[in-house]
């Protein structure tokens, strides 16, 4: 079981590297960490700020982009090609193809943080000459990026099992705006009174909580991370993963392939 | 069991449980993140920056802004704080995104301009804030009441009260009460009646629940200043007619100078003291009184707001 998962994973890793689109991206994250630097040298005493935050911004966007894209057509392009079925017709159970995707894709995402990882550090090097105590938040605040991907991929595989790509990219997309602000839709639905209350309270629960995984502005400012918050992140990112995960194989299971 | 139903029931079982899971694991960010969100509103404290990053969307930012100005307040008012320095920049940053969101110069009003730990203790850039609503909201004659009211209550201004109410009340479809106001101003009414007056319009013209509450409870500690200055000048008429201070209020109405036992605005009755001072049963259920409070009362960090209704 562990054997066939961990080969489709490889398998998503080397077609996603392959894929020109992921180059492209990779390319204008580095570009962005360029630009961090020639900005940071024209603002005045705020050049480890603004590349810190255009750097994770972009590494964050970026990761963004590659995850809802490739993810989309996870299932569907293999669906297109008829690959699914030479892969079904082995001891490929589905669930097994769906998770092994995950892996794949949260893989190549991982890979990806790393590389873009790199070139923020090398500006934040090239403008302050040196590396501070403080810089080890960049790292938390990159892992929770990488959090995000984990979700964001997760659901995107979701939708991708029941829905077209165009569709899919749509739902996901929203969901990561809408996740984004996802403690502001908890404040509003603490405001209302009643059934509405509860609904809201329920809506803003059920969507993805982005805003929390988002210290970008915090670590800019060397802010320290609390441990718990990195904890419960790393759980709730763990779960709300499965979650989705949980019903991307429910779908899949019952989808007819015919 | 067939695999396929195997993979169901497991996958509805790990759906389940991450839901719940994820749920429990958000109210534990919330308590570690309380505040975080509003900590980093204001790297970006420019409201003209904020407008042209919203993108055009400066509708919602302004909502979303609004709504972390009252968590904001709220939060520090239960907890019992002194300080709001994020108030004044949170409501500054919501009305230049949108600048017709006037329950936000009525909430600046109110809780931006009392002194701690009833509001930020900011009377001037509650005036700012309520003149910017002016500019931009020239026939909302709320705004000029909101501005009025800061110069009468915290400012003691009443020039200036006066000539802003008369400048609301030259708006169409004004309040009949400003014209009532402006002239009171001019000839400095009583303070008790003024501002009695001044809640009483706010509470009938209030949308906003936690205004209304304030207002109400204002209302209420006026009420009680009032019947405690009637009570305790009825137990001196009585001192000096019987060369002592009645034992109850029973014994004033057997003298005829009360009808019943009097009560408070909550309905508890009054307690009549040996010196013939009057206290409040509840006095933690009226902030903002100035009379009626047991000689060793120390009031609570943060004044207890009933709800108005």
């Amino acid at each position: 079981m562990t054997s066939r998962i961990a080969h489709i994973a490889s398998n998503t890793f080397r077609e996603a590297v392959r894929d020109r689109v992921l180059y492209n991206l990779i390319f204008f994250a580095l570009l962005m960490s360029a630009a961090a630097v020639v900005v940071g040298q024209i603002s005045i005493d705020i050049e480890r700020l603004v590349v810190i935050n255009l750097g994770l911004t972009a590494v964050s966007l970026f990761g963004m982009v590659i995850a809802i894209f490739i993810g989309i057509g996870l299932v569907s392009k293999e669906i297109e090609k008829r690959t699914l079925y030479t892969v079904l017709s082995r001891p490929v159970r589905r669930w097994e193809f769906i998770v092994g995707k995950f892996f794949g894709l949260a893989g190549t995402l991982a890979v990806n943080t790393f590389l873009m990882a790199i070139g923020v550090f090398v500006a934040l090097l090239y403008v302050s000459h040196h590396f501070q105590t403080q810089d080890g938040w960049v790292l938390v605040a990159l892992y929770f990026i990488i959090l995000q991907f984990l979700i964001i991929t997760a659901l995107t595989l979701f939708f991708s099992s029941f829905s077209s790509p165009l569709l899919s990219a749509v739902f996901a997309f929203s969901l990561f705006v809408i996740g984004s602000f996802a403690e502001d839709l908890r404040g509003f639905a603490g405001m209302t009174h009643g059934a509405t209350r509860w609904l809201a309270t329920g809506a803003a629960y059920l969507v993805p909580n982005f805003s929390a995984l988002n210290i970008i502005t915090s670590v800019a400012h060397a802010q320290p991370v609390a441990g718990r918050l990195v904890l419960y992140n790393s759980a709730y990112a763990l779960v709300y993963a499965t979650m989705a995960i949980s019903g991307a194989v429910l779908v899949f299971e019952r989808r007819n392939l015919k | 069991m067939s695999g396929s139903r195997r993979v169901t029931v497991i996958c509805c079982v790990l759906l389940a449980t991450s839901l719940i899971a994820s749920v429990l694991l958000l109210r534990r960010v919330d308590q570690v993140r309380t505040g975080a969100t509003l900590e980093e509103v204001l790297y970006i404290s420019s409201p003209r920056a904020l407008k042209a990053l919203s993108l055009g969307y400066s509708g919602l930012l302004a909502d979303i802004y609004w709504t972390r100005a009252v968590q904001y307040y709220g939060n520090k008012h239960h907890e019992g704080a002194r300080r709001f320095d994020l108030l004044a920049p949170l409501l500054e940053i919501t009305t230049a995104l949108d600048p017709q969101l006037l329950v936000a110069y009525e909430y600046g009003a109110n809780f931006l301009a009392p002194k701690p730990p009833n509001g930020a203790g900011m009377p001037e850039r509650a005036i700012a804030l309520a003149e910017f609503g002016i500019r931009n909201n020239p026939d909302a004659w709320q705004l000029y009441y909101n501005a009025g009211f800061i110069q009468y209550m915290e400012l003691r201004d009443y020039a200036a009260a006066a000539d802003v109410f008369a400048r609301g009340a030259r708006v169409p479809n004004a309040h009949p009460f400003l014209i009532l106001l402006a002239g009171k101003m001019a000839e400095h009414a009583g303070d008790r009646q003024m501002a009695r007056m001044m809640w009483s319009t706010s509470y009938q013209t209030t949308k906003d629940i936690d205004v209304r509450a304030n207002a109400a409870a204002h209302l209420r500690a006026l009420q009680v200043d009032e019947d405690v200055t009637n009570l305790e000048a009825l137990t001196a008429r009585y001192q000096q007619q019987n060369g002592r201070f009645p034992a109850s209020f029973s014994e004033l109405e057997a003298a005829g100078m009360l009808r019943a036992v009097p009560r408070d605005p909550l309905g508890q009755t009054y307690t009549l003291m040996p010196d013939g001072s009057v206290n409040l049963r509840t006095p933690n259920d009226f902030p903002f009184i100035e009379k009626g409070m047991p000689a060793d009362y120390v009031p609570p960090p943060s004044p207890k707001i009933l709800p108005s209704d």
